[in-house]
């Protein structure tokens, strides 16, 4: 095995990408991931790639919108509130098939939210986020060992479809120390294969490259988003990875990702305890979904218990997989406060037995906000009054 | 018979879709020119923005990449940093580069990126339907400033040329017009010396062009080169901002 050495999840993420081949990086300096551009700083330099602090996200993601055009492994990182500058790039790179890899280390929203760790930005991620039919692929690591080994993955899932890819860590997971070693061998940029596609100097006489988003002539955008989608039903079909704890008899299924899915094993182990037979599955790339193993394994359960950092986002996705089959819960914690394992413990034997506690359901909380606006009616310009 | 003349090999042999009397056209054929003379069509790359020029990727013959609007300068970053054996240039209007791309293109050139940017300004926004530009004169009329800018309540027009001269890095800033046979000849020679810059890595090299939008100024092309001569050159003075003969590297080497 190799050697663990002590590392701070940003860093761990920058020297991966490094070794994963990655020569050029784009940043602007933003909380909680300015680790990651700060280590590019000097790293970069050290093995001939290059560096820009750029003046803004919308520039940096532009300029890795340049750099991922001429075929070179390039990259940007951000976090929440940056990472919805970086959407205009993001749109263009996916609409001129270019691969890269976006990092959103995220932290609480709306607005700028605050600067612990988040979740809450899961639609936007595996939605796409800009304006248009597109996706990104989607990783999310939970462990500081998991973001340093993903983003040579992540090039190459990006590279083999020429879908942008994106890994979609947190604050916690960017800030954390943990024991990290490298699974892969550092690439060596001047062995992968030369892109055709890409634009620079052109030394084999090839044909003019051209990398476009646009379509105006009748059919030509329709065209090209088709063709696109013809390597999306791949990435869905045969690129999901996830991974399943203690499933093999569990009677509720917890379904977390990122920095959840550490809580939620804690969590595990304190239910197991009481007898309590829980499982979970952690997806590990949020798109694809792994929608066709959840609905299997929501087929044996009686409780589905969704762990996550913002209000049901990732719930969406699990409720379109189990398809009403199985009741499922939410045990939520948005607004940048990490789960924790005793009150997951507690949202599983609620999910189990039919109560409230731990348990987030939106619908609540419309009888509070009912008695509130019903007395601000009687005041409408009260302080405070929510009209 | 001798031909004296011919299509640059830099320059595709395609419609192009510019309107009758518009600057584009012969600010390409110039730029195609000097890609052919400089021998270097083959590791050129066009930097395309949003705006009338979006299509230019379809008129050169090398390398191209469209982006969105104003974002040129970083683009072509991103490119010339990866791939810094390549020529890039990034070829953007006023909508584009002076309102929208404000950001980019200064902190561009405060980087002293070895890019050739070409700035063409007619005072207006082609492609959306003749609205008001950062460049728009005052008193000029605009789809969005029907009774003419007001510089109480839009400001006064902007000079980039003058701003940017005004930064350490850039090497090479110039201010030309295409309104007339000497003063293309004397475009020519400016975008020329921005490539050549950029080939001898010099450094950030700029042209804004003076150009008419007759379509969208509501006059015909005769007029409207009358208007960019009377109206545009005395806000707009042509010449020479900025012209540095070595690198930033090369100063900074020499202590100077």
């Amino acid at each position: 095995m190799a050697e663990k050495v002590l590392m701070k999840g940003n860093e761990a993420l920058a020297e991966g990408a490094i070794r994963a081949g990655c020569r050029f990086f784009a940043g602007y300096p933003i909380t909680p991931q300015n680790e990651v551009p700060e280590y590019m700083s000097w790293r970069q330099e050290e093995v001939g790639g290059a560096f820009v602090q750029a003046e803004s996200e919308v520039a940096a993601v532009n300029m890795l919108y340049g750099a991922a055009a001429t075929g070179v492994r390039s990259m940007t990182s951000s976090s929440s509130p940056g990472v919805s500058l970086k959407q205009e790039g993001i749109t263009y790179l996916a609409g001129s098939d270019l691969p890269c890899l976006i990092v959103n280390v995220m932290r609480g929203g709306p607005g700028l939210g605050s600067i612990a760790g988040g979740q809450a930005d899961y639609t936007q991620a595996t939605r796409g986020g800009g304006n248009g039919d597109y996706r990104t692929i989607v990783l999310a690591p939970f462990s500081v060992e998991e973001l340093g080994n993903f983003p040579k993955k992540a090039f190459e899932l990006s590279e083999k479809y020429r879908i942008p890819a994106m890994i979609l860590a947190d604050g916690i997971l960017g800030q954390m120390m943990e024991g990290m070693s490298y699974n892969f061998e550092p690439v060596d940029p001047a062995a992968l294969c030369v892109k055709p596609w890409a634009i620079g100097p052109n030394t084999t006489g090839r044909k003019r490259n051209q990398v476009y988003s646009y379509g105006l002539a009748e059919g030509e955008l329709e065209a090209m988003v088709l063709k696109r989608a013809e390597r999306y039903a791949l990435v869905e079909r045969d690129e999901v990875i996830y991974e399943e704890r203690n499933t093999e008899d569990a009677d509720v299924l917890i379904v977390a990702y990122g920095i959840s899915a550490r809580a939620s094993i804690a969590a595990m182990e304190i239910a197991r305890a009481k007898g309590i037979k829980v499982g979970m599955i952690r997806p590990i790339t949020l798109w694809p979904f792994p929608a066709k193993r959840i609905a299997e394994l929501a087929s044996k359960v009686k409780a589905v218990l969704c762990v996550e950092m913002s209000l049901g986002q990732m719930k969406v996705d699990v409720d379109l997989a189990v398809n009403g089959k199985t009741p499922t819960y939410l045990h939520a914690k948005s607004g940048a406060f990490f789960p924790v394992a005793e009150e997951i413990a507690v949202a599983i034997e609620s999910a189990l037995n039919g109560k409230k506690e731990q348990l987030f359901n939106l619908a609540d909380l419309a009888e509070k906000a009912t008695n509130e606006r019903a007395e601000a009616k009687n005041a409408p310009c009260k302080e405070g009054a929510l009209l | 018979m001798n031909a004296i003349t011919k299509r640059p090999e830099s320059l595709l042999d395609v419609t192009m879709h510019y309107c009758p009397g518009c600057g584009h056209s012969v600010a390409h054929r110039l730029i195609a020119e000097t890609m052919d003379e400089l021998k270097i069509r083959e590791r050129t790359v066009v930097v395309a923005p949003v705006g009338c020029a979006v299509f230019a990727d379809k008129y050169f013959n090398c390398d191209s990449i469209q982006g969105p609007h104003g974002r040129g300068p970083a683009i072509a970053t991103g490119i010339k940093r990866a791939k810094p054996d390549s020529i890039v240039f990034s070829y953007q209007g006023d909508g584009d580069l002076a309102s929208i791309g404000m950001a980019e293109i200064v902190h561009a050139a405060a980087r002293g990126e070895n890019i050739t940017v070409i700035f063409i300004n007619n005072a207006i926004y082609g492609m959306t339907g003749g609205q008001m530009a950062p460049t728009t004169l005052v008193g000029q009329t605009a789809t969005t400033a029907p009774k003419g800018r007001n510089p109480l309540l839009q400001g006064f027009p902007m000079n980039i040329s003058e701003m940017l001269s005004k930064l350490e890095s850039p090497r090479y800033i110039e201010r030309v017009s295409v309104d007339s046979a000497p003063n293309v000849i004397k475009a020519k020679k400016a975008i020329k010396k921005a490539f050549e810059n950029q080939v001898n890595k010099i450094g950030f090299s700029f042209v804004e062009v003076l150009s008419i939008c007759p379509t969208n100024w509501g006059v015909t092309p005769l007029k409207g080169l009358d208007f960019l001569r009377e109206k545009m050159m005395p806000q707009y003075p042509l010449g020479v901002f900025k012209d540095e003969k070595e690198s930033v590297a090369q100063k900074i080497q020499e202590g100077k």
